[in-house]
């Protein structure tokens, strides 16, 4: 190709060539061989640039303390910083908010769903599409809404139902129990529609026949959902908590828009928080890297061992 | 005759206690609706709440986010700009990788899928950081480009994509190409109409994930009437509660659009959001 493009620039073919030059070089440009890594492309770059580049320099960044214009190695002081009270209260954080994001977002969608298939139900598809409205909020506008909801003051929504309980008014951003209460019930509110979605798909697949076989058997309403409805929903349950796992790993919005970048006691901090605060707050881009290579490590083990639990490598080798 | 009529309770209880689970999902949207009329000094005492004065409500919030909050107004007009060029880049791009990974054989193809799968688990957070950086070296923070770039070429869109492409008829490709089409004109001639509705479908989610995106906007965008909606609205939330007026009336306009959208393109959410349990 050079060589072609070369020798057109000689004067003495430029007579000649310009009528054959654009036709050998369009016939290449689109010939089957070459077209399929032009439409691909700009995922190489995107790959190369956006993706490679920044995992590895986000490696070598966590070796180094980077100060403006002076950047030093200094091996392995960033990961034995990592090792701090604070690390591990936002690993404790976003461990709980995990455990309980997964046990809420799997079994409640799931039995919604289940209830929302049955034939008693009308008007399904506005049941669906009101579970799903959350969704389509921001955290902030939707955590914005419950931090009005869960103001302190006694004639907040939260402290009235508080109080007709019989109890007193909480101040629901500053105790422990109840920060993580907030972060959860905002996550789980926002995400209950798109897993009912998940389900709700899985449950088209299940076929009438194998209820109508269940029912000449004489099973019950339970018996079914035990034999029949949860082990077809098997596949999706996996798919569904282990994206709750890491999403839950990956939270930063929902504990922002109740404490922005501190907390007090650091009720609410989470490690992705403790990566902004130290990584762009305090500009130590080595001691954030370091953390976020932890987190990757963190994410990437237990998800294997989550998927290894639940036999999800063995379904594919049968 | 007796299960007919366990069967009519069993249909009512299940009905009455859907729409009471209904109304509690709804509640906080409903509560944002109602208090979005009240004056702002109540909502600093009150916070959203069950005993309401009716007689206090009216439209001031609203009239003063119309004409006195041109900053609100600057952040709404940065974020509909980053959505829809977030749509339009991403669309495009992405529908021609998708495309090309399911309709051509070539050395790489499976290489290149698993590379979508694998940036598919990086959560983005690790690579915020270096990414930051790369785009202060680069001198573009603070502008649209830096919040849309590494949006450009979603894994998730490609994925979408190449599962559409997979069902359509080779046959059409072939026949174009003996009426002398070239490989671009069936693609974007008779192909990508072909792929309407998956491009509906990522429209939205993209759209919506954009609109809604807070991180990394956060990151590279600095200046005020640079800012995006959820983090001008963001940085409202103070702890001395001065802005209610802006922040409630303003999240009002923030989701009605979408929700409006959502009641008219139902299908292709579903579809769009969905698309994540497909199996590959």
């Amino acid at each position: 190709m050079s060589s072609d493009l070369q020798s057109s620039n000689a004067s003495s073919e430029l007579q000649k060539k310009p009528f054959k030059e654009p036709n050998k070089l369009l016939k290449f440009l689109n010939s089957k061989k070459v077209v399929p890594y032009i439409f691909v492309f700009p995922f190489i770059i995107s790959f190369l640039v956006l993706t490679l580049y920044p995992a590895v320099h986000g490696i070598i960044m966590s070796f180094q303390k980077i100060l403006p214009g002076q950047v030093e190695f200094i091996g392995l002081e960033n990961y034995s910083r990592v090792a701090n009270a604070n690390f591990y209260k936002a690993l404790s954080n976003t461990s709980i908010y995990v455990i309980l994001t997964v046990l809420i977002l799997t079994i409640v969608p799931m039995l919604l769903a289940v209830l929302l298939d049955s034939k008693y139900l009308k008007f399904k598809t506005f049941f669906r599409a009101s579970l799903f409205i959350p969704a389509l909020t921001s955290t902030i506008v939707g955590g914005m809404i419950f931090r009005l909801m869960f103001s302190e003051t006694d004639s907040s929504v939260a402290n009235q139902i508080v109080s007709l309980l019989g109890m007193e008014s909480v101040d629901w951003r500053y105790n422990a129990w109840s920060a993580m209460f907030l972060m959860v019930i905002l996550g789980s509110w926002r995400w209950i529609g798109v897993n009912l979605l998940y389900f709700l798909a899985q449950l088209q697949s299940i076929s009438a026949e194998l209820y109508e076989a269940a029912d000449i058997d004489g099973a019950n309403g339970f018996q079914k959902l035990r034999f029949i409805t949860i082990p077809h929903l098997k596949p999706i349950i996996i798919f569904v908590s282990t994206i709750t796992i890491i999403n839950g790993f990956r939270m930063f919005e929902e504990s922002f828009v109740f404490w922005e970048t501190s907390s007090p006691g650091n009720v609410g901090l989470t490690v992705v928080g403790y990566i902004y605060q130290q990584g762009i707050g305090q500009n130590d881009m080595g001691f954030g890297s370091a953390i976020g290579v932890v987190l990757m490590l963190i994410i990437f083990v237990i998800s294997i061992i989550y998927l290894i639990l639940t036999g999800t490598f063995k379904r594919g080798d049968e | 005759m007796n299960t007919k009529k366990e069967n009519v309770a069993l249909k009512w209880i299940a009905n009455i206690s859907f729409a009471i689970i209904s109304l509690i999902v709804l509640f906080p949207i409903i509560g944002l609706l109602v208090s979005s009329f009240r004056p702002s000094s109540d909502l600093m005492r009150d916070g959203i709440s069950f005993t309401i004065d009716f007689s206090n409500m009216n439209v001031d919030n609203y009239m003063y986010i119309f004409n006195e909050a041109s900053q609100y107004w600057s952040w709404y007009g940065n974020s509909l700009m980053i959505s829809g060029m977030t749509i339009v880049l991403s669309l495009f791009f992405s529908s021609m990788v998708g495309y090309a990974l399911a309709m051509y054989d070539f050395k790489g193809r499976n290489l290149f899928f698993v590379l979508v799968l694998l940036i598919l688990m990086i959560p983005f957070e690790i690579l915020m950081l270096p990414l930051y950086q790369m785009m202060v070296s680069a001198q573009i923070v603070d502008t649209y480009f830096a919040v849309v770039l590494p949006l450009i070429v979603a894994p998730v869109a490609v994925f979408f994509f190449r599962q559409y492409a997979m069902g359509l008829p080779k046959e059409l490709m072939d026949a174009a190409r003996i009426d002398g089409s070239t490989e671009y004109g069936i693609f974007f001639k008779i192909m990508l109409p072909l792929m309407g509705p998956s491009l509906a479908a990522m429209a939205i989610l993209q759209g919506l994930a954009s609109w809604n995106n807070f991180l990394w906007p956060l990151l590279v965008l600095r200046s005020n009437d640079m800012f995006t909606l959820p983090i001008g609205l963001a940085t409202l939330l103070t702890p001395y509660g001065n802005n209610y007026d802006i922040l409630i009336a303003g999240s009002v306009l923030t989701i009605i659009p979408i929700i409006i959208l959502f009641i008219f393109f139902q299908r292709y959410f579903v579809a769009g959001l969905t698309s994540g349990g497909v199996k590959g």
